[in-house]
């Protein structure tokens, strides 16, 4: 059979360069929001989708690096894009801290653990914690990026930064997927103590999985708050991180393509829904049980690797 | 001192409602390692359907206080039970061969599912139960005025608890289930019908979900649609707690994590209350990984 990938592909790939050429701001922002959770999504799904940590906390992660932009923007100035790796770094420098003591939770108990990070978080953030985040109102009045003196402020705008950061992401998640550390992760998650057995460092990978994850969501958190100019807390609360946990899932955990796709039908299905008004999130929810129950590895699940077999021997190893 | 009793009388009767909930998790976790993601919300479906019943029959014109709860419960928790059931063969079963983690997002679209339908039945705001059902007295307990509900609603989850642990233990059922969450194969082999055995955890865990979404309606007096996320993230904390799998151990968990709650509300903050019951647990769980009572199993995924 012909290998259709690379033309589907390119055709997505020119459809959505240029669609806000031919959409209204209203759906380049739906776009928008679609780009920001393929972003969050690819990230978490180093951790959920490679390394198989059941990991539902991401949304305090993204959090910490919109509060980190918002924060150092609004009260020294510092123009919002500089700030994309310092929210990374801090993001990363917490979820190491964090992450350490508790990596070596299993399965679920880690899950609830993460949930209680995004709800710690969440709660610190309403209670004004040090007297910075601006309590349950948030921060606003966060300035507007700029790239070479272009001021980032209509949608169309925000589209080129947002789907050229998922470009940039969709890139290097490619490279990494397929490095010795990717493969490294997917050992692990296989089968932990085989790859223990095999002389992986599994506590280490996880971290380092973590870590990479938590920075990607960080930087995602600062273009948030560029978008937004207002963040509270409420747009990091435990729901947003079951929304991030089913677009791994529902698109297929540890594929770039699934993921992507996941976040098109969690982030842009309710908005094709309008016209059911109330009763689209009914509708939402049956359409995703019946689509794990027709796709049960999720809807792009990634292939199989797949190495040439050693020219040497020939005969057998022919593939 | 008086406080102190308050406060603790008070946790013990909200961590019985959690353990009542966190039943159903750890039942389902039991035979299924599935998370139930949707049991919150059928918690909330018993509360509102115990109010369409109260209200809808009149109830209270024929039988006393006692009676009508009585009667009240057992209509909720079959109901229920069949609710939970039909979304085992629905939304489960097609994906029990699959990955843990599809399941898991079947359940989270159960949840959105049930909450939207109760929201769209029932509206989103607040609903009220009648207050006049329960008598208001208060019981004098060494001293302390504690009101009589608080103890009722302690009383009949401690009455559940103890029925499920006897029939877990002493039933041929029980029996059954236990084997079938030890080894599903080998249960299987033994010639235990373990669909049968999944169906009635569904039906049980399910039931008792609602009867405490009653108890939540008749205690608190109102309710919403949203509250099955709210109850069902704590009694699945309370079920961690005690160490998912095990049924005394829910029950521990749901207790100790209410009185957690009050306490911490009571004696540090309230603003906070949550995030020290979350880094309570995230304590515990560091030096007992595996929750209090959970048996150390090496995870085969």
């Amino acid at each position: 059979m012909k290998d259709y990938r690379p033309v589907v592909y390119a055709a997505f790939c020119v459809l959505l360069l240029l669609a806000p050429f031919f959409l209204n701001a209203y759906w380049v922002d739906v776009l928008n929001n679609v780009g920001l959770y393929a972003i969050l999504g690819l990230s978490l799904n180093i951790i959920l989708g490679h390394a198989g940590l059941f990991h539902m906390g991401h949304a305090a992660f993204y959090a910490m690096g919109a509060y980190t932009t918002a924060i150092i923007n609004t009260t020294y100035q510092i123009p919002v894009l500089w700030l994309m790796p310092i929210s990374g770094l801090v993001a990363g420098v917490l979820a190491l801290v964090i992450a350490r003591p508790i990596i070596h939770l299993r399965g679920d108990y880690l899950l609830i653990v993460t949930i209680g990070l995004v709800e710690i978080t969440r709660i610190a953030l309403v209670n004004n914690i040090f007297g910075i985040t601006g309590g349950s109102n948030g921060i606003f009045g966060i300035s507007r990026p700029e790239i070479f003196g272009f001021r980032i402020r209509r949608p169309e705008h925000f589209f080129f930064l947002i789907w050229g950061f998922a470009a940039v992401t969709v890139f290097l998640f490619h490279r990494l997927e397929n490095s010795r550390f990717g493969r490294a992760l997917n050992y692990l998650r296989e089968d932990e103590t085989a790859a223990e057995g095999s002389g992986i460092n599994t506590a280490h990978y996880k971290l380092i999985a973590f870590v990479v994850g938590a920075v990607w969501a960080g930087m995602a958190g600062n273009i948030f708050a560029a978008k937004m100019t207002i963040i509270a807390p409420e747009s990091f609360n435990f729901w947003e991180s079951v929304i991030l946990f089913m677009i791994v899932l529902l698109g297929g955990r540890g594929s770039i393509p699934g993921v992507i796709l996941g976040a098109f039908l969690i982030a842009g299905l309710p908005e094709l829904f309008r016209q059911f008004a109330s009763a689209r999130m009914l509708i939402f929810g049956a359409i995703m049980i019946a689509m794990m129950i027709f796709r049960t590895e999720g809807i792009l699940p990634p292939r199989p690797r797949r190495y040439p077999a050693p020219a040497s021997g020939g005969g057998e190893g022919a593939s | 001192m008086d406080f102190f009793l308050q406060q603790l009388t008070n946790g013990l009767a909200v961590g019985s409602i959690y353990a009542l909930i966190a039943l159903g998790y750890t039942m389902v976790y039991g035979v299924l390692k599935l998370i139930n993601f949707a049991h919150g919300d059928l918690f909330a479906i018993g509360a509102y359907l115990g109010l369409t019943l109260l209200t809808a029959f009149g109830l209270t014109r024929f039988l006393g206080p006692l009676g009508v709860v009585i009667v009240l419960a057992l209509m909720v928790m079959g109901l229920v039970a069949v609710v939970g059931a039909v979304l085992e063969r629905v939304a489960y079963r097609p994906l029990r061969q699959a990955h843990r983690l599809s399941a898991v997002v079947s359940a989270m679209g159960a949840s959105i599912f049930f909450q939207n339908a109760l929201m769209l039945i029932y509206g989103a705001r607040y609903k009220v139960y009648p207050h006049d059902i329960l008598p208001k007295n208060v019981v004098s307990l060494l001293g302390v005025e504690v009101p009589l509900v608080r103890l009722l609603v302690l009383l009949t989850s401690v009455l559940m608890m103890v029925a499920l642990y006897l029939f877990i233990q002493k039933t041929r059922i029980g029996t059954a289930i236990r084997a079938a969450a030890i080894d599903q194969r080998a249960a299987k082999l033994m010639g235990i019908n373990v669909d049968r055995v999944i169906m009635i955890v569904f039906l049980i865990g399910p039931a008792l979900g609602g009867a405490a979404g009653l108890m939540v309606g008749l205690y608190y007096g109102q309710i919403n649609f949203t509250m099955g996320w709210m109850y069902g993230l704590k009694a699945f904390t309370a079920a961690i707690l005690g160490g998912i799998g095990n049924i005394p151990g829910a029950m521990v968990g749901g207790l100790l994590l209410g009185v957690i709650e009050a306490m911490g509300a009571a004696y540090l903050s309230i603003a906070w209350k949550d995030a020290i019951t979350f880094i309570v647990l995230i304590a515990i769980l560091i030096v007992r990984p595996t929750g209090l009572l959970g048996e150390r199993v090496a995870e085969k995924v």
